[in-house]
């Protein structure tokens, strides 16, 4: 995995934009009815050889519905799941090349460490020797070494999660399915484990198809990241392009935050378009193409971040730039939050970087201040 | 809402009322004036209000056990009488100075000569345990049945297990009398259907004493077994499936071993009530059906003779308690997995 000079640990590998790679995984026109309930409904996505791919999106949206048919414990209503070409749809469980790691972590509580891991490679009658040599291997992975012989409720929540991610990695699995495999752990120990997590994945170059609620996790250790809504994947996309050009207001709103304005098309330019929006009170200029008809209704979606705030007016207040007063400040340390009362009555938020240290605000309290942006900052959504 | 000035809620004071299950209780006994009046007592010895509520067990188990259990002791070390009561007193005054203490071991001593007797206990723990391993047999699928049943049929299943015990005990015992006899339902079903041609002997054998005691007893298997698999986490099984487990050896694997506790606790409240059964094979068993319930029975009532009789119990006590430590030992073990 290592190349010579020196060359920087995560090279940029795109294969979802290669035509010449073959999908690994194709997961193809899969539904999943409960009754009368739709829990997955038409999803296609193809998934490729090392990628760290995420399901993310809010409870009951159907991303853990999908990984247990990707696992295998239930059967798609409709559509093929194929692993390397072959249809994976209907082979049990026991016989898919596919591990997964349980949310609960499922350790088998009447088992040590040891065990635990060794549970599947007993299972293929793998040779005495090569499951202790292989089980020692993964117990130094994730770190174990101490405590081989415990039993499960022996442990603490971040070493039981370690013993699942190693049972599930020993058999080598083509894929590895995680379901909200941090989500039992708290903030500084789930940070640090995402890492260890890119890690493991990196050296062993499995395939990872996680399933998460959390979009900076999702964001941290992805590849690409599927949204999900509903039972249907709304945008798949890398974490930058995600955050940075969403394709719909769900997914805007539900990466990181956004500020949204309504208003309709002007003019359409060449490179760019315009338009007018009465919650912003000015005119808006995008640099972004979209796919819509002089006088549609469109949202303009600008992150908080990208939305400059300053007391002193631009020099030309006619475009992109709204007028209002400090609502409310949040100090977050290293980031100022300023949350700003339009003309319009419309509240929108901003965030500056505390660069120098705090000693005076620039802007305070009922301020009257100027909110400007890049055209190029802001991305124009249809729905 | 009630009025408030009629409504009876005590005001627990102190940190009780926060203290957990056991504090819950004791604030609910709160509500008692005798108890309240017992706790003032008790305070004002210095015994807390935890320690109270744990007493109350205690106090059951000293008074409806350890008590009985004690003039029993007493009873198989003295001597049998014709008189009322039928056995000889333990402390007697001699000379108006000395209190006399005599033990009669004769009682014990006939227990381990007389063969009748360990004959008697040894069949009934072959008995009682022939019939505790079928009741596991027969239990656990059910069980297992019942703790995968779809949840809203779970309360019905277990309702219908419990529903026997609504009919008394003796007449249901009886009722199998009229299903094994020469000419009873069993013998008539097996003949329709063409299986034999004459009429098996089944009532009065030990055969119709395993099957009333299975039959009766099936209820104290299944509740724990039932109790244990329903709590199970089924993901486990999904684990063991995902890394290339069959349905069928992920039972062996993972569900029997960690469904062991529930297998000690039904085997156990199978197996000591039936070491000591007098009913089924007094009513089913044959003549030659040795149990020690009957022996007991026979020693009591047929011969008066309190003193051996109690001696028996005493013995039979002390051979389930063997067991019961273990159990106990094994749940202590278990517990820590839980």
């Amino acid at each position: 995995m290592t190349e010579a000079g020196g060359a920087p640990r995560h090279k940029t590998v795109e294969p979802w934009n290669d035509p010449g790679q073959s999908p690994y995984i194709q997961i193809a026109g899969v539904s999943k009815r409960f009754g009368a309930f739709v829990a997955v409904d038409n999803v296609s996505v193809d998934i490729f050889k090392g990628e760290f791919f995420a399901l993310l999106g809010p409870s009951g949206c159907g991303k853990t519905t999908l990984l247990r048919m990707l696992a295998g414990f239930e059967e798609p209503s409709q559509g093929r799941i194929m692993l390397e070409g072959e249809d994976m749809s209907t082979v049990p469980p026991y016989q898919r090349p596919v591990n997964m790691m349980f949310q609960s972590y499922a350790l088998f509580p009447h088992m040590t460490v040891e065990s635990n891991i060794a549970f599947g490679l007993k299972q293929d009658r793998v040779p005495k020797d090569e499951i202790v040599r292989r089980v020692a291997e993964m117990i130094q992975l994730v770190q174990l070494d101490d405590f081989a012989k415990r039993k499960p409720h022996q442990l603490s929540g971040g070493q039981r999660q370690r013993v699942a991610l190693a049972r599930s990695l020993v058999k080598k699995p083509k894929m590895l399915l995680l379901d909200e495999p941090l989500g039992a752990l708290d903030k500084k120990l789930r940070e640090q484990t995402q890492f260890e997590l890119m890690n493991i994945q990196e050296e062993l170059g499995i395939t990872f198809v996680i399933v998460t609620h959390d979009q900076e996790e999702a964001m941290t250790v992805s590849s690409r990241i599927a949204v999900m809504d509903h039972g249907r994947i709304i945008q798949v996309a890398t974490p930058a392009e995600i955050y940075e050009y969403p394709n719909s207001r769900y997914v805007a709103e539900f990466i990181g935050d956004v500020n949204t304005l309504e208003g309709r098309i002007t003019q359409l330019g060449t490179d760019f378009i315009e338009i007018k929006s009465a919650q912003a009170a000015c005119r808006i200029r995008a640099g972004h193409g979209v796919e819509a008809p002089v006088g549609g209704a469109v949202w303009v979606a600008i992150r908080p971040e990208k939305l400059n705030i300053s007391v002193t007016p631009p020099d030309d207040t006619s475009v992109n730039c709204m007028r209002g007063e400090v609502w409310d400040i949040g100090y977050l340390g290293n980031l100022s939050i300023y949350h700003v009362r339009l003309e319009s009555g419309q509240m929108v938020t901003s965030c500056l970087t505390n660069q120098t240290r705090l000693v005076e605000r620039a802007i305070t309290w009922e301020d009257s201040v100027y909110l400007t942006w890049a055209p190029s900052s802001c991305v124009v959504l249809t729905g | 809402m009630a009025d408030p000035q009629s409504n009876p809620v005590a005001y627990v004071s102190g940190r009780a009322a926060t203290q957990g299950r056991v504090s819950g209780l004791h604030a609910r006994f709160m509500l008692f004036a005798p108890y309240r009046w017992f706790h003032g007592m008790l305070s004002r010895t210095g015994l807390s209000s935890r320690t109270l509520v744990i007493m109350v067990p205690y106090l059951w188990l000293l008074m409806f056990f350890l008590a009985p259990f004690l003039i029993v002791l007493k009873i198989s070390f003295s001597e049998v009488l014709i008189a009322r009561p039928p056995y000889s007193a333990l402390f007697e005054m001699v000379d108006d100075t000395y209190l006399q203490l005599r033990l009669n071991l004769e009682n014990y001593l006939l227990l381990l000569e007389d063969d009748l007797y360990w004959k008697a206990y040894l069949s009934s723990i072959r008995i009682a345990a022939i019939s505790t391993l079928i009741t596991l047999l027969v239990g656990y699928p059910i069980a297992y049945a019942m703790a995968r049943a779809p949840r809203q049929w779970r309360l019905t299943l277990l309702m219908a297990v419990i529903l026997p015990f609504w009919t008394s005990f003796l007449i249901r015992v009886y009722a199998w009398i009229g299903i094994l006899k020469k000419e009873g339902l069993m013998n008539l079903f097996l003949m329709k259907i063409g299986l034999i041609e004459q009429p098996l002997t089944l009532l009065n054998t030990d055969i119709a004493v395993f099957i009333g005691i299975v039959y009766s007893y099936l209820p104290f298997m299944v509740l724990p077994l039932y109790a244990n698999l329903e709590k199970m986490d089924e993901s486990l099984l999904e684990a063991a499936s995902d890394l290339g487990c069959k349905p069928l050896k992920a039972f062996w694997k993972i569900t029997l071993p960690l469904s062991i506790p529930g297998i000690v606790a039904g085997c156990f409240l199978v197996f000591i009530p039936a070491v000591g059964e007098f009913v089924i094979p007094d009513l089913l068993g044959g003549s030659d059906t040795l149990m020690i319930g009957k022996t007991l029975w026979a020693e009591f009532f047929n011969n008066r003779d309190w003193p051996l009789s109690s001696a028996v119990a005493v013995l039979l006590l002390l051979l389930l308690i063997v067991p019961i430590m273990i159990f106990q030992r094994v749940q202590q073990k278990q517990g820590g997995v839980g």
